[in-house]
């Protein structure tokens, strides 16, 4: 018996207006790997991500959660069954300081409401000091005990992209979408980040969907990988398979005259 | 409350402690001795039980004048400064509590402790019915449609239900009263204004600091990314809009009963600009923006331009002879007023909270500067 793959895109098309965006694409991310997806500018590759994550709902097909059709969902929903992200243009709350960020993205686990959280008897400080413990671990795993109360506007653009990812995980997703969390970054920032994304497939064994332009970084840490140019969905292999697909070759560097 | 300026060296040793409202000794101190201070107050004046007039009388007015409109500027606050959603028409909304409370006790007996919250949580309907148009529009367009609520409110309350409301004329209301104790002076209404506001205060607060204000906040801050991180958009702004005009009904309720008689003409648009601009100059988004704000518009607007009125009197006629003099004393207050927001907009654009923040920090770091 073949396990259940962690998300399944069964032929997603996407159009906005006349554009097609996306073009019936089609493919499985399993379990507990590290899956990227990559393609020159304009291939589709966000709106893929947005696409699985409730933001974009596809004209067409399905798009499969543990084997449950998510298609329908709202986007917080679909947060609430364990699905986070990360994005490509830094979408922190600006204003609040890098351990409310992570706090903020505790929500679907705690359980204080508008009256309990007014009173805030018993329960309600409990959970905070609760949910408050769970988001110093991340802080401390992603190195950012000096920047906790720091206001995120006022980060370097390195480490909005770390806070960012923090928020991501404070959520305990099962499935985790990152789209190009190494966009911008010196070669540095660049390791750091890919020994955090490492560390947490490691040690949470969860599942990570990937967009990066970075292609040795690509190769080196992912299982999978799969290939979109123009919507359509071009290769689909393990790394040492899509270094060498003529299709990819060709999408990135054009056709000898 | 929370008025936790400290020195450098004293550090938080728990999550319980770092979270906490007063995280030190001296905190606690500071907040609970401010506000038996205030409570004192009463009784030092004139027409208190002691006699002796310590206190202006005035100053109670004045107090209670502040507490009614931080309660109901608190409201802006969540709405506005807290979760991004303008609103035109907190006036209104306060309309509808005062008018609520008043017509449950006169046409139905009912006594101020019952009416009290039953206007409050009405009022809080209203303004979830009134928030709706934030599912679709934002910004000025959402500007616009609460600016709606600003009309057909009081609209509604003249007209159609002329009846129960008095129309345009003033409605008396009954003074509150507790196991016989009438609570008509307005010296014994302090009494259940002041702690009435510092609850609200502090549930406000409250609410900020834990899970529901986290969301609120996140809408504002980016919305986009809040659905996408598991946070139901529009049902905490319509909980914004509820609690915001659930905070406008308390404060309107309290106006009702506190002056006993009730008129139209104290809830119009320009009530509510007003409440906008009390919040801008005090801090949106700050637990503590709405006192500084409507503290100091009402110093600066019945204390501060009054007194510097005649002096500047004779500048304007003298400057320009055509203007008519008497045109000129009737301007004065509007300008000045107009004139000093202009001033503190571009001092301080993010409000005297703001400005408090910046205290506190530079008070812990003293004397490094960084």
């Amino acid at each position: 018996m073949t396990e259940l793959p962690k998300l399944e895109v069964r032929n997603i098309s996407l159009s906005f207006g006349g554009i097609r965006a996306l073009n019936h694409v089609a493919f499985n991310v399993p379990t507990g790997s590290i899956f990227a997806i990559i393609g020159p500018n304009g291939a589709g590759k966000t709106s893929l991500i947005n696409s699985i994550n409730g933001f974009y709902h596809p004209q067409e097909g399905a798009v499969l959660f543990e084997g449950q059709d998510i298609s329908g969902l709202p986007a917080f929903k679909r947060a609430k069954l364990g699905i986070s992200r990360t994005f490509q243009n830094i979408a922190l709350y600006t204003n609040m300081t890098a351990l409310d960020n992570l706090m903020a993205a505790r929500h679907i686990h705690m359980r204080t409401n508008l009256l309990t959280g007014a009173l805030y008897w018993g329960s309600a400080r409990a959970e905070e000091i609760e949910h408050r413990a769970r988001v110093e671990e991340i802080i401390d795993f992603l190195e950012m005990e000096s920047i906790r109360k720091t206001v995120v506007g006022n980060l370097s653009y390195g480490l909005r992209k770390r806070v960012e990812l923090g928020r991501a995980l404070a959520l305990e997703p099962t499935l985790l979408l990152l789209d190009e969390p190494m966009a911008g970054m010196n070669v540095e920032e660049k390791e750091d980040m890919a020994r955090f994304i490492l560390d947490i497939h490691e040690r949470q064994k969860m599942t990570i969907l990937l967009i990066e332009h970075d292609m040795g970084l690509v190769m080196d840490i992912s299982h999978r990988v799969v290939a979109l140019d123009f919507g359509r969905k071009i290769a689909e292999g393990t790394p040492d398979e899509i270094k060498k697909n003529d299709a990819v070759i060709k999408a990135y560097l054009g056709q000898e005259a | 409350m929370s008025a936790n300026i400290r020195p450098s060296g004293v550090f938080d040793t728990s999550y319980g402690q770092d979270i906490s409202i007063n995280r030190t000794r001296g905190d606690k101190w500071l907040s609970n001795g401010l506000l038996i201070a205030l409570l004192l107050v009463p009784l030092l004046t004139a027409e208190g039980p002691l006699g002796i007039s310590l206190v202006p009388q005035l100053w109670i007015g004045l107090i209670i004048r502040i507490a009614i409109f931080a309660i109901a500027v608190q409201g802006l606050n969540i709405l506005i400064g807290y979760t991004g959603q303008i609103s035109l028409g907190h006036a209104a909304f306060m309309a509808v509590g005062a008018y609520t409370s008043a017509i449950l006790a006169r046409e139905l007996g009912m006594s101020f402790w019952l009416a009290l919250p039953l206007s409050a949580l009405f009022t809080g309907g209203v303004g979830l019915i009134f928030g709706l148009p934030s599912l679709r529009v934002k910004g000025f367009y959402l500007a616009m449609a609460t600016l709606a609520a600003q009309f057909i409110i009081p609209w509604i309350l003249r007209y159609p239900l002329e009846g129960i409301t008095g129309g345009s004329r003033p409605l008396e209301v009954p003074a509150p009263s507790l196991f016989g104790l009438s609570f008509a002076h307005e010296n014994a209404m302090f009494y259940i204004i002041i702690p009435l506001a510092v609850i609200m205060a502090l549930a406000a607060r409250n609410i900020a600091r834990t899970r529901v204000g986290r969301a609120f906040v996140s809408v504002r801050d980016n919305d986009l990314a809040a659905e996408l991180l598991g946070i139901n958009v529009f049902s905490y702004k319509l909980q914004a809009f509820f609690l915001s005009a659930l905070y406008a009904g308390v404060a309107g309720c309290l106006l009702a009963f506190e002056s006993n008689s009730l008129s139209l003409d104290k809830f119009l648009l320009d009530r509510s600009i007003e409440m906008l601009a009390m919040l801008v100059i005090g801090g949106a988004g700050f637990p503590l923006g709405p006192l500084f704000g409507v503290a100091f518009v009402n110093l600066l607007t019945q204390n501060i331009i009054p007194s510097i009125i005649p002096s500047v009197k004779g500048v304007l006629p003298s400057l320009f002879p055509f203007l008519n003099p008497i045109n000129v004393d009737a301007a004065l207050s509007p300008l000045l007023f107009g004139l000093a927001l202009m001033v503190f907009l571009i001092i301080a654009p993010r409000g005297l909270a703001h400005r408090w923040e910046i205290l506190k920090i530079s008070w812990k770091l003293r004397p490094y500067s960084h």
